[in-house]
């Protein structure tokens, strides 16, 4: 269905090809997963199949892309539409329309299908993705998984073979990624779409790929195979496939049902091994608090970085949080987790200032976020937002670092010996937009860290990161907690939740339903559960480190 | 092309549940009707000046936005209309009271302290006695004005404006995608600009002022050239811009008879509005439209698109839209039979009377409130 025949792409400016020797075929009615890690060129080779490489990026491409019959090199993106279908990685720049309806038309009006065919299909896409209810709905008024899943209903009206996916669940919360790839799934085996699919979170996605194009590093030919061999290869994977590979399970489980089967031996191994506590800087709460309201009862030790007390606050008409307590001590690290547009956001922009409260109150070290003057608020919170470009003006690195000192009333040259600590190899006249992405985080968390304030909060930080760059992110993030530095980062990661945090809080419709140990936490829900805590429950092991360590 | 061959390839499993009708159909009125009953509403305001009539027509128009405007983005755009009718009111207050006005008047409300000014600037007042029947005269003025904004309001409150541009011919259809890209974009341009001012704030920097706004300025703009670009792959990629095989004969015509026809239409405005072109000017300026219009039609011919579900101009889009005309010819009707209630006078200075049967007249504005349907609630879904 799609053939690459000996495909390198070099864009314009760049001296080294962003992909080399590409060649592989994906066959018709199967769904075809491409991992590697960040920058090894698989959203060239996605852009490629729908023919925007080289049509609309510029570039050269050598070699031949060939789909469904038809060549890239003769076939304009428009004149593929028919057979190709393509999802970026930001559902709201694909829309045209504005309402849910004229959306899954519009690609169908534009090949000029008949009327009434364009009714049935739009009818049946609405059923099949479980639209119905928001037919007449505006776009933008949707959560970002109904946002998605209309993006994919969008290109599916016109039937096409082959649909192409650039992460389609990476801004997902894990119930809402859940939905989309049942969905992709039900379009692979009933209606026998082939799907060139990318991403990062494995754990979520490989389980549905019948087979994976493996892209081990930039410049190199990817490898296609099954999942099984590929993953035990692979410089990415789950942790499914880790705990495999660490208990030398063979043929390498790749879902948490396959790996329970095995993984009786290890839980025996495991029994008299206590899995070791998060080390928990407060004295843990007396009671089990889970599904209960946090209450300041237990006597602090140390004075809180930040105290929140039956907050509310409306935004937009909506009642963004209700009634929410929390109190964050030093050295402590918080997950703030639920679905998408449970108020997670709203309560870290509340912890800066961003937003202020319609009731109760928000106290950060001694100031009152939403009162206190930024310069002085910078030196007791300090937050990265969900798109880290946001914080980055300057055109260099070097002089990004400069402002930051500057802002923060730091002694000149702080920010730097804080990025070169961080991230040591980035140079000083890189332009911020040339960053990797988790480079560009690093930068935006030293940007913050330059005021050293004791609380930090991240919003959503390890989208669109790589295994490597999570782990990286997470040794960070280890020494600043243990430094003293308490956080609090909202997030859909279960994995970097279970790595990281110490207490989860579970927001559900802007009231905290459930506050506590993450192992407590986490392990009771079983969205939020990692996989290597549904693998060897009931036994409360969280990482595949901590059953290594167990191990050693 | 296409009549359903296309369908062929990959059909929906039986297995799938049959295409389920939605709670109840679509029943969305015809935008065109919404603007042709608004813009008579607004043309009824221009012939009257008394301020119980317009009152009238105002509180016609804003019952029908309040009862039947869609909860969407779009119709949030009544308010604006409404603060900026309010200022237009103050404005032409202001300046009768400041600059004075040609209306003799006895009743003095008060007077300022006039400011003398040179022999050039002659027949320019600056302060001085403020009249009753000036103030009267201009706020009637300003009330009609007002009135017409906020006609305008109500159609831009109440029809979809992407909906109305969806009903251009097929040739304009690209214009009209461009137009419904920029209007979609204003809300993501102002979306983008908060969050960096929020972003600045996180950076310890000021975040109000002209200062704040000014740096927010380039990242804006980078980010609203980069979602454009997006947005163009996405549009390519899904088939805009796919165009039908036209034969060469075809396309000549087409461009000669578009030509041809603006320089018809060109040529028939000049001879009307000339003094010698009197014979002449009608006859050309509609065989100008007749062949730009034709042109139009052929053109269409080079896209291949189809339009999905297009509102119906149905029974009650001619309702609507009636009821609006009515009103305009009604009240142009009494405007000529009866200027005295129409036109209260100020000097001197009388209280305006509501005029029985022109008022009755204004209420039929009333009647799309109870024969269009009434719009569907939704609720916000949260979203992060």
């Amino acid at each position: 269905m799609i053939r690459f025949e000996n495909v390198s792409v070099t864009y314009d400016g760049v001296p080294e090809p962003a992909v080399h020797d590409v060649d592989f075929e994906v066959p018709e009615g199967e769904l075809v997963l491409l991992v590697g890690p960040s920058g090894v060129g698989k959203s060239t080779i996605l852009g490629a199949v729908s023919g925007l490489v080289p049509h609309f990026t510029g570039g050269t491409l050598h070699g031949r892309v060939t789909v469904a019959g038809r060549d890239t090199r003769t076939h304009k993106p428009r004149e593929l539409a028919d057979v190709v279908g393509t999802v970026g990685q930001d559902p709201l720049s694909h829309f045209v329309t504005d309402t849910v309806e004229d959306e899954l038309a519009y690609g169908m009006e534009s090949l000029g299908l008949a009327p009434d065919v364009m009714r049935r299909r739009v009818e049946e896409t609405l059923d099949l993705l479980g639209l119905a209810d928001l037919r007449h709905r505006p776009i933008s008024t949707l959560s970002g998984g109904q946002q998605q899943r209309v993006a994919i209903g969008s290109v599916l009206t016109p039937h096409p073979r082959v649909l192409v996916l650039d992460e389609p669940t990476s801004a997902l919360d894990p119930v809402a990624a859940e939905e989309v790839l049942a969905v992709l799934q039900r379009l692979v085996h009933d209606l026998g779409t082939t799907v060139l699919m990318a991403e990062h979170r494995l754990e979520r996605v490989i389980q549905y790929a019948d087979q994976v194009a493996l892209l081990p590093g930039p410049g190199e030919r990817p490898w296609l195979g099954t999942p099984a061999e590929v993953m035990a290869v692979s410089p990415v994977y789950p942790p499914v496939v880790d705990l495999g590979r660490l208990a030398d399970w063979s043929p390498l489980p790749l879902t948490v049902r396959d790996a329970r089967r095995k993984a009786a031996p290890l839980r025996t191994r495991l029994a008299h091994h206590e899995p070791p506590q998060q080390h928990d800087p407060t004295p843990p709460p007396p009671t089990r608090r889970l599904f209960k309201r946090t209450k300041p009862d237990h006597a602090m030790t140390t004075a809180p970085v930040a105290e929140v007390r039956s907050l509310a606050v409306r935004r937009d008409r909506v009642q963004a949080l209700r009634d929410v307590d929390l109190t964050v001590t030093p050295g402590e690290t918080i997950a703030l987790m639920g679905r998408n547009g449970a108020g997670k956001s709203t309560l870290l922009s509340a912890l800066v200032g961003l937003v202020a409260p319609a009731s109760g109150s928000v106290r950060t070290g001694d100031a009152i976020p939403h009162r206190t003057r930024p310069r002085d608020l910078v030196r007791r919170v300090g937050l990265v937002p969900q798109e880290p470009r946001d914080l980055l003006y300057a055109d260099t690195v070097a002089a990004e670092c400069a402002a930051a000192d500057r802002d923060a009333e730091a002694p000149p040259g702080t920010c730097r010996a804080l990025l070169t600590e961080l991230l040591p190899s980035v140079a000083d006249d890189t332009h911020p937009r040339d960053l990797s992405e988790g480079q560009r985080l690093t930068l935006a968390l030293a940007v913050v860290l330059t005021a050293r304030p004791p609380l930090l909060l991240l919003d959503e930080p390890t989208r669109g990161l790589d295994y490597a760059a999570k782990a990286r992110l997470v040794k960070i993030l280890r020494g600043l907690a243990s430094e003293g530095h308490a956080i609090v980062m909202a997030t859909h990661d279960v994995e970097l939740a279970a790595e990281l945090a110490h207490r989860v809080v579970l927001l559900a419709e802007g009231e905290v339903i459930a506050d506590g140990p993450s192992a407590e936490v986490v392990v009771a829900s079983p969205s939020f559960a990692p996989q290597v805590a549904k693998i060897l429950a009931p036994q409360h092991w969280l990482t595949v480190s901590q059953v290594r360590e167990a191990l050693r | 092309m296409g009549e359903g061959g296309r369908s062929g390839t990959l059909t929906a499993p039986e297995s799938a549940p049959t295409p389920a009708q939605p709670q109840r159909p679509r029943t969305q009125l015809h935008p065109g009707a919404w603007w042709l009953w608004a813009l008579a509403l607004g043309t009824a305001a221009t012939r009257t000046t008394n301020p119980l009539l317009l009152a009238l027509l105002v509180t016609t128009s804003a019952y029908v936005v309040a009862t039947r405007r869609p909860h969407a983005p779009w119709s949030r755009s009544y308010g604006a209309f409404v603060k900026l009718a309010l200022a237009v009111l103050l404005i032409r207050l202001a300046f009768a009271v400041v600059l004075g006005s040609p209306i003799p008047g006895t009743h003095t409300v008060l007077t300022l302290p006039e400011v003398p000014l040179p022999d050039w600037a002659q027949g320019i007042r600056l302060g001085g006695r403020v009249t009753a029947e000036a103030l009267a005269f201009a706020l009637y003025d300003a009330l009609r004005l007002a009135t017409l904004l906020i006609c305008v309001g109500a159609a831009n409150a109440l029809a979809n404006p992407s909906r109305l541009l969806k009903s251009l011919p097929g040739a304009l259809y690209e214009l009209g995608v461009a137009v419904v890209v920029a209007l979609t974009f204003a809300p993501h341009l102002i979306a983008d600009a908060q969050r960096l001012r929020a972003a600045r704030r996180l950076r310890g920097r000021p975040d109000k002022g002209v200062r704040g706004l000014l740096h927010v300025g380039l990242p804006v703009l980078e980010g609203a050239l980069e979602r454009s670009v997006a947005l163009a792959a996405a549009m390519d990629a899904r088939g805009y811009g796919r165009t039908a095989e036209v034969p060469p004969a075809v396309r000549r015509t087409t461009a000669a008879l578009t030509l041809g026809g603006l320089l018809g239409v060109c040529a028939g405005t000049y001879g009307l509005l000339t003094a010698e072109g009197g014979t002449y000017g009608v006859p050309v300026l509609l065989a100008g439209l007749a062949a730009a219009l034709a042109g139009l039609r052929l053109g269409g011919r080079r896209t291949l698109r189809t339009r999905y579900r297009p509102d119906p101009w149905d029974a009650r889009a001619w309702l609507v839209t009636a009821s609006g005309v009515a009103v305009a010819a009604l009240l142009t009707l009494a405007a000529s039979r009866d200027p005295a209630a129409l036109h209260p006078g100020v000097v001197p200075l009388v209280a305006p009377t509501l005029p029985l049967w022109p008022a009755a007249a204004v209420l039929i504005g009333l009647l799309p409130a109870f024969v269009t349907p009434a719009p569907a609630s939704t609720r916000k879904e949260p979203t992060t």
